[in-house]
């Protein structure tokens, strides 16, 4: 099966033909936010680190601005930098070059202030978004489509129906070649011992198990204990009482596939299939940290309802609670509550996430990007200096 | 049975089932899944999308939903009480003596 997307140069395939102003660091930020103003098309990050990092943790606020830079979803690339800070807006740029797409750089102190800044990035920006519009979609294969799962605000309905209807949905992506990537790891936690034993080999299997156990030791480390966060209060009123309970109804987003692979933060998969990417519970973390790693649509279920939305992807919404789809409509693109009621099958409203999967990615907007609802955050490992 | 959509049994070898709609205490539920047919008769009310006991379960023993460990008892539970962090607690991320 084919849906319709964008081809570019190095082969990839997007779903959206974005052109992403990327602030290196926080200085820049609000600039980038100006220049995308009234600039349809054109989208920027609420980036608010990138300065006095250090070792890793600088790493992965590069590697993340890079991989957006790079995901198929962007058709070209403006990096703006504040100019003295320790992640230089060039050296974004020239890790994003290799993907092919143009790309410039441009420096708020070079340029002579905010004002000269945003009048010649919107310059820029406007080159880029008329060549972006003569780029026309064509049918790519399934087989390279890469869905992000998420679950956010669970209640009881979240292991019941939405959470078992997109593992139906991941196993129809799969079954077609495509890409599934589960994440949140500490929501693992009471439910690695299933996940592990789909593994494709003992190692990966095992690399599983070494994550949470990783994820439980920081947390206890830190002194203080894992169920002051996580279920969260919303999730206790939702009728979720331990994390266990929470992880064994978020892991049927998987589906049943084979797992294929256990890839690190904000890493693009090396493998077709099922793959885990090692990210925390917070949802826009691991939202951000999917994308970075060249998804090009997440499907995002929700019991208790949220906003969130990506600055460069569809994020499809399901939820099985007809009360918050009820309440929130605007916000909610699918309602699998009838799986609750025995009225449609896991396997039916599976079908029907997989159809609005192939539509997302064919260009119909899903309900936070008609909002505009671009939420970006990067799983952050280490301290300012 | 319009009564047997009032609350969930996921697993056979579960000992707890989760409210779909708000129970009262003193209503009886009736379940069924794989083939495991459970009548019960509620002590506490039961919010939707809340557990409650389908036999006894002691304290310190496992509560069980999706065939599987979801944490502990930390009092005895009678069958058709409610299960939640009132009286039940997770056996992971605890740090020491909690």
């Amino acid at each position: 099966m084919n849906f319709m997307g964008y081809r570019r140069a190095n082969g990839k395939a997007g779903v959206r033909n974005h052109v992403l102003v990327i602030p290196s660091v926080v200085c820049s930020q609000g600039a980038t936010e100006a220049i995308t103003r009234n600039l349809k098309g054109a989208v920027y990050l609420a980036n608010v680190f990138g300065c006095a990092q250090v070792g890793a943790d600088r790493e992965q606020t590069k590697r993340t601005l890079v991989g957006f830079g790079t995901n198929p979803n962007v058709f070209a690339v403006l990096v703006v930098g504040n100019g003295c800070e320790n992640l230089p807006a060039k050296e974004i740029a020239e890790a994003i070059i290799p993907s092919g797409k143009r790309v410039e750089f441009i420096e708020i102190q070079d340029v002579g202030g905010t004002k000269k800044t945003i009048a010649k990035g919107k310059r820029i920006v406007r080159e880029m978004l008329a060549d972006a519009a003569a780029l026309e979609r064509e049918p790519i294969p399934l087989s390279e489509l890469i869905m992000a799962t998420e679950c956010g605000g669970s209640d009881y309905t979240s292991g019941l129906a939405s959470n078992p209807a997109l593992g139906a949905a991941s196993d129809l992506v799969v079954g077609e070649g495509g890409t599934v990537i589960l994440s949140e790891t500490t929501e693992l936690i009471g439910a690695e011992h299933l996940l592990a034993r789909r593994a494709r080999t003992p190692e990966i299997g095992k690399k599983v198990l070494d994550l949470i156990a990783w994820w439980e030791k920081e947390a206890i480390a830190t002194g203080q204990d894992i169920r002051g966060a996580n279920p969260a209060p919303g999730n206790i009123a939702g009728g979720i009482t331990t994390i266990e309970e929470k992880s064994l109804g978020c892991i049927y987003k998987g589906g049943t596939t084979t797992l294929e692979e256990v890839i690190q933060y904000a890493f693009p998969p090396t493998k077709k299939g099922l793959v885990l990417m090692d990210t925390p519970g917070h949802d826009i973390d691991q939202l951000t940290g999917m994308m970075a790693g060249e998804a090009q649509v997440a499907v995002f279920t929700t019991g208790r309802g949220t906003p969130t939305g990506s600055p460069i992807a569809p994020v499809i919404k399901i939820t099985g609670n007809a009360e918050t789809y009820r309440k929130m409509k605007d916000n909610i693109d699918l309602n699998v509550s009838q799986i609750i009621k025995g009225k449609e099958t896991v396997q039916e409203a599976g079908k029907r996430i997989f159809e609005e999967v192939i539509a997302a990615a064919s260009g119909k907007l899903s309900k936070a990007e008609k909002l505009g609802q671009r939420d970006f955050c990067i799983f952050k490992i280490g301290l300012n200096f | 049975m319009a009564e047997k959509s009032k609350a969930i049994m996921i697993h056979e070898k579960d000992n707890v089932a989760t409210a779909i709609v708000p129970l009262k205490a003193g209503s009886t539920v009736s379940l069924e899944v794989q083939g495991r047919k459970e009548k019960v008769k509620l002590l506490s009310s039961i919010p939707m999308g809340h557990k409650f006991a389908l036999r006894p379960i002691a304290n310190g023993e496992n509560v069980i939903k999706y065939g599987e460990p979801i944490g502990e008892t930390t009092a005895a539970i009678a069958r058709g009480e409610h299960v939640h962090v009132h009286n039940v607690v997770s056996h992971r991320g605890r740090k020491e003596g909690a």
